[in-house]
């Protein structure tokens, strides 16, 4: 048996339900600037916004690989595009960005992994230093490759 | 608001893992690879500190199947890496958790677009 709710139009049946008992303690609103407060916070959201730059260096590799398969007068205009002043304030952006997530994960890292080396613990400065060395021998290679071979 | 889309949902939490597992290695990638790719192709070849290399050899280097595999990685993994963060990032700073199956078919959905994108590009256009 269902009847329609003359008021609210909800519908009736025979079949018994109940709301659960939902206790909501009290919250004071938070405004979404609230990582402005302080800048422990400022810094957290800011580390966790060079997503944004991130995914724009992203597409600008893809934009990079496009032109190179479409032929030598695209590849020219993607290197034309680079030189406006739009490309070149946004690329301040993006290596201000990246620079910011690198330094963030390598002093992270050792927290993420914890090395075991002969019973020991590696100490955190050894991981961190580790992966300046790896990040210089990492661009010194790609570079030759991408500008001397 | 997430309404219909239970079984988005639910995938997700599913997958959640595998996605951070995607983010952890797409952050290696940038945090190691970015700067230079920005400081060759964002300052040193446009300002004229560095002889940008002719098109023939870039085409031969780009085509090398090396070169694919590292361009694939260099482009699909940091877009997840900043997807994911992205979306935790608008729940946790701007508080939109409410929001998720807006947000997270936005973030992982350019995600995958470019992925789709770089493989044809990668695989097939070059």
């Amino acid at each position: 048996m269902v009847k329609e709710h003359p008021a609210m139009g909800l519908k009736m049946t025979n079949q018994a339900s109940y709301t659960e008992y939902n206790p909501k303690s009290y919250h004071r609103p938070v405004s979404i600037w609230w990582w402005l407060d302080s800048w422990r916070y400022t810094r957290f959201v800011l580390r966790e916004l060079t997503s944004v730059p991130v995914a724009f260096v992203a597409g600008i590799l893809l934009w990079q690989v496009v032109s190179i398969a479409e032929g030598p007068a695209a590849y020219a205009s993607f290197l034309d595009s680079m030189r406006s002043p739009l490309f070149m304030a946004l690329h301040v952006i993006a290596i201000t960005g990246t620079l910011f997530h690198a330094l963030t994960w390598f002093h992270l890292a050792p927290k993420a992994m914890v090395v075991r080396m002969g019973g020991r613990q590696v100490p955190d400065s050894f991981i961190i230093l580790s992966n300046y060395a790896g990040w210089v021998a990492a661009s010194v290679f790609v570079g030759w490759f991408w500008l001397v071979s | 608001m997430s309404a219909g889309f239970g079984w988005l949902v639910r995938m997700l939490e599913r997958i959640t893992p595998l996605l951070w597992l995607l983010f952890s290695a797409g952050g290696t990638l940038v945090a190691f690879l970015f700067p230079l790719h920005i400081l060759v192709t964002g300052f040193a070849i446009p300002l004229g500190w560095v002889e940008a290399p002719s098109y023939e050899s870039i085409l031969d280097l780009v085509r090398h199947p090396l070169t694919r595999v590292y361009l694939f990685l260099l482009i699909t993994l940091p877009l997840i890496h900043g997807a994911h963060r992205l979306r935790y990032t608008l729940y946790d700073a701007f508080k939109l958790k409410h929001k998720t199956v807006l947000i997270a078919s936005l973030c992982y959905g350019v995600a995958i677009l470019g992925t789709v994108f770089a493989s044809y590009v990668l695989l097939i256009a070059l």
